[in-house]
């Protein structure tokens, strides 16, 4: 072994920065998605070593649902007062209220999916070329197709036939008029790598990663949240549960795990050992086999 | 730990899917609900068994095909190691999303059917292995439960692959006899070939030797951004942020920035909150120097003991990898690191024949044809042979009507 073989999280922080870097370079109006996650937080530590002492090169932007945890939302705004990083917030709601989209109804109604057009207009509206995302491709199995910089046409559409070639660590943003680049600088994380990191950074999370005691029902096989944004009726039954989340989503889609897991420790030795993958945990996925991919095509993350 | 990236590479039916299904599958690497969904879905094996192959094909296309049209990347790891495999297709027709999937591996494994021994997809695969300098080769000769394990069949595939080894210069080939359908040599050693006295495949990538780090090569890094905060007590802060490409920088170190020429020396090296005493290959850095000269993304800061070539005429071996063909007479842009300037592709000085190797004079140069040409750029690159340092040898040529990605270059030498 030679002195400077990297610990792994070291290249893979490298690696993440490097890219960062790179979008500073190469775009002129790039933005950072935030959502709140442990993803979206760890690219936004990891632009605070990329950029600092000097401010980041874009804004930060939230898609809200309006039917968030408050949990996040709080972490959210703590968190912009604490960084004096730019905010840029698209409300789901602003896009129901001006009919481009329609509110799902029956049992299983989410904005989730009401999000993409909220996203794609938030993009024209501030002109962005490029969007930073937390997205990893040990999530799913589309997404461990994709490229570092993915390059969106004007509708927002991932065309996974026609990726372009991705060399090296030569990434190519040019682009046309209209079209955007989608870029991942934390593809090749897995979820054990970002909790290590976490812990090895001592990044704040919100508290909704770590157990606690919740009123949930069971949807589908899975538990969710209680809350005035599910459609509940008579055969729902509340029960208390211990719980905790391992993404953060729409409340309506994002399932519990029940789980004692109260420091970041405990977490990583439950990952470490569970037997259900992440995004197992999001009911969107469910619908079929090809869920992600369609959803993408669609322009979402 | 430290992370290994490999790329499989085989002709469609080789088994590749199978192998790495079976290498995740044995290795534990499969999560309950993507084991749920494997059971829950209708393709099996002829013997009932599940089709681990499913596991890595990601497209909706691909899945009704059967076949794999994109590099997939997976995630593993084992108490020695962590694993990134990209899963490449091994169609001629995808050549250049092999190309991508090779460009960033320390190891490849190129699968060859028992049945069939050394085909033209072998060589080609070899051929780009041995292009991009990957310096590991694992040759996993598969289905030998198809030719009853014999041993006689494996030595005579070695002896053939050692061939097209021997004209291609891989010096490191490691030969595997496995089964990916039944498991032979995957994860854990055959029971039924006991002649074989090697590594399991797995057992293999545990312990490789890979030298990655590129730290014995020429101090480089390319400048990526310029931080300047501009406040009040940050007045004179500036800083020269990138990754380094190889080798090592020190403080004090005399550099030379590229294509300037104007030289300085390192007055403090950045990492966040931290001030390490050397910026070594692969660590992402910002550099201050002691002298305030112009410097913005694009320019190359080096040792000034170890200087590269300078040239706006150079000789590179080209894959290209768009359906519209190259035209000399049009004018592209290269990227190389973080510089991107204006270029034509001067001559083409001979293409090869991926499957034979031999030489080819045809001046059309087409989707994933391969061969060596001379570019002229509109401004001087500084660049190592791609042999030397595939760091800072490595460059793309994006066609500027569509700023697609067509070409992908290996510097050789300048051709002033």
């Amino acid at each position: 072994m030679s002195r400077n073989r990297l610990d792994y999280l070291d290249e893979l922080e490298a690696e993440a920065i490097y890219i960062l870097r790179e979008v500073a370079g190469q775009f002129e109006k790039p933005a950072l998605l935030f959502s709140g996650g442990k993803d979206s937080i760890t690219l936004m530590h990891l632009a605070i070593k990329a950029f600092r002492p000097g401010k980041f090169p874009f804004p930060l932007v939230h898609i809200d649902t309006g039917h968030n945890f408050e949990e996040t939302i709080q972490y959210r705004d703590e968190m912009i007062e604490r960084i004096g990083e730019k905010l840029i917030i698209g409300h789901v709601q602003d896009s129901i209220n001006e009919g481009k989209v329609i509110e799902q109804k029956g049992k299983n109604a989410s904005r989730n999916a009401l999000q993409t057009v909220t996203l794609l207009d938030t993009i024209a509206k501030h002109g962005f070329d490029a969007c930073i995302g937390g997205a990893r491709r040990d999530e799913e199995k589309a997404r461990a197709k994709e490229r570092i910089f993915s390059v969106r046409d004007e509708f927002g559409q991932w065309d996974p036939k026609r990726q372009r070639p991705e060399l090296w660590n030569i990434y190519n943003g040019k682009i046309h008029k209209g079209e955007n680049v989608r870029v991942f600088p934390i593809s090749n994380w897995t979820e054990l790598d970002v909790w290590n990191y976490i812990r090895r950074e001592n990044i704040p999370l919100p508290t909704i990663y770590f157990a606690h005691q919740r009123d949930c029902i069971t949807r589908n096989g899975q538990l969710m949240a209680a809350s005035p944004f599910l459609n509940m009726d008579e055969e729902d039954v509340i029960t208390r549960k211990n719980v905790r989340f391992r993404t953060v989503g729409d409340m309506t889609c994002t399932a519990a795990v029940e789980s004692y897991a109260f420091e970041i420790d405990d977490i990583i030795n439950e990952i470490a050992e569970s037997k259900i993958s992440e995004r197992g945990a999001r009911m969107d996925d469910k619908v079929s086999e090809a869920a992600m991919e369609e959803r993408k095509k669609g322009g979402y993350f | 730990m430290d992370i290994l990236k490999f790329i499989t590479a085989g002709s469609v039916d080789d088994g590749k899917s199978t192998l790495i299904g079976r290498l995740l599958y044995d290795s534990d690497a499969i999560l309950a609900d993507q084991l749920e969904a494997l059971h829950a879905s209708n393709r099996k094996n002829d013997d009932g068994t599940i089709d681990l192959a499913i596991l890595t094909d990601g497209l909706k296309a691909e899945r009704e095909q059967g076949i794999t049209i994109d590099v997939a990347y997976k995630y593993f790891e084992t108490d020695k190691r962590k694993f990134i495999i990209a899963d490449a297709p091994g169609h001629i027709q995808y050549t250049r999303n092999m190309v991508t999937g090779a460009s960033n591996a320390d190891l490849a494994i190129i699968l060859i059917d028992a049945r069939k021994g050394v085909v033209e997809q072998t060589t080609r695969h070899s051929f780009l292995v041995s292009l991009l300098q990957i310096q590991k080769v694992v040759i996993a000769i598969n289905k030998m439960d198809m030719v009853d394990y014999s041993e006689d069949t494996f030595n005579s595939i070695v002896a053939d692959y050692q061939k097209i080894a021997a004209k291609l210069k891989l010096t490191d080939v490691t030969f595997i006899p496995v089964s990916a359908l039944k498991g032979d040599n995957i994860v854990y050693p055959s029971t039924t070939m006991d002649w074989y006295k090697g590594d399991s495949l797995l057992q293999h990538l545990e312990t490789v030797e890979v030298n990655r780090d590129n730290t014995a090569a020429h101090a480089r890094l390319p400048v990526q951004w310029v931080v300047r905060p501009q406040t009040d007590e940050l007045h004179d802060y500036r800083g020269y942020a990138g990754r380094v490409a190889s080798g090592a920088f020190k403080v004090n170190d005399k550099v030379t920035i590229l294509p300037s020429g104007f030289t300085s020396t390192i007055s403090k090296i950045e990492m966040y909150d931290k001030e390490p005493a050397e910026a070594l290959a692969g660590m992402s850095v910002t550099v201050h120097l002691k002298d305030n000269i112009d410097i913005s993304r694009g320019d190359l800061i080096v040792n000034s003991a170890g200087e590269p070539q300078l040239s706006s005429a150079i000789e590179a071996d080209l894959c290209w990898m768009d359906t519209r063909g190259l035209d000399t007479s049009l004018t592209y842009l290269v990227q190389h690191n973080t510089k991107t300037v204006r270029c034509k592709i001067r001559e083409i000085l001979y293409k090869v024949n991926i499957n034979t190797l031999e030489k080819d004079f045809d001046e059309d140069f087409k989707l994933n044809d391969i061969g060596r040409v001379v570019i002229k750029t509109a401004e001087p690159l500084a660049f190592d042979p791609y042999q030397e340092n595939k760091a800072n040898g490595g460059a793309i040529i994006i066609d500027s009507r569509t700023n697609v990605t067509v070409g992908a270059l290996m510097l050789r030498q300048s051709a002033e």
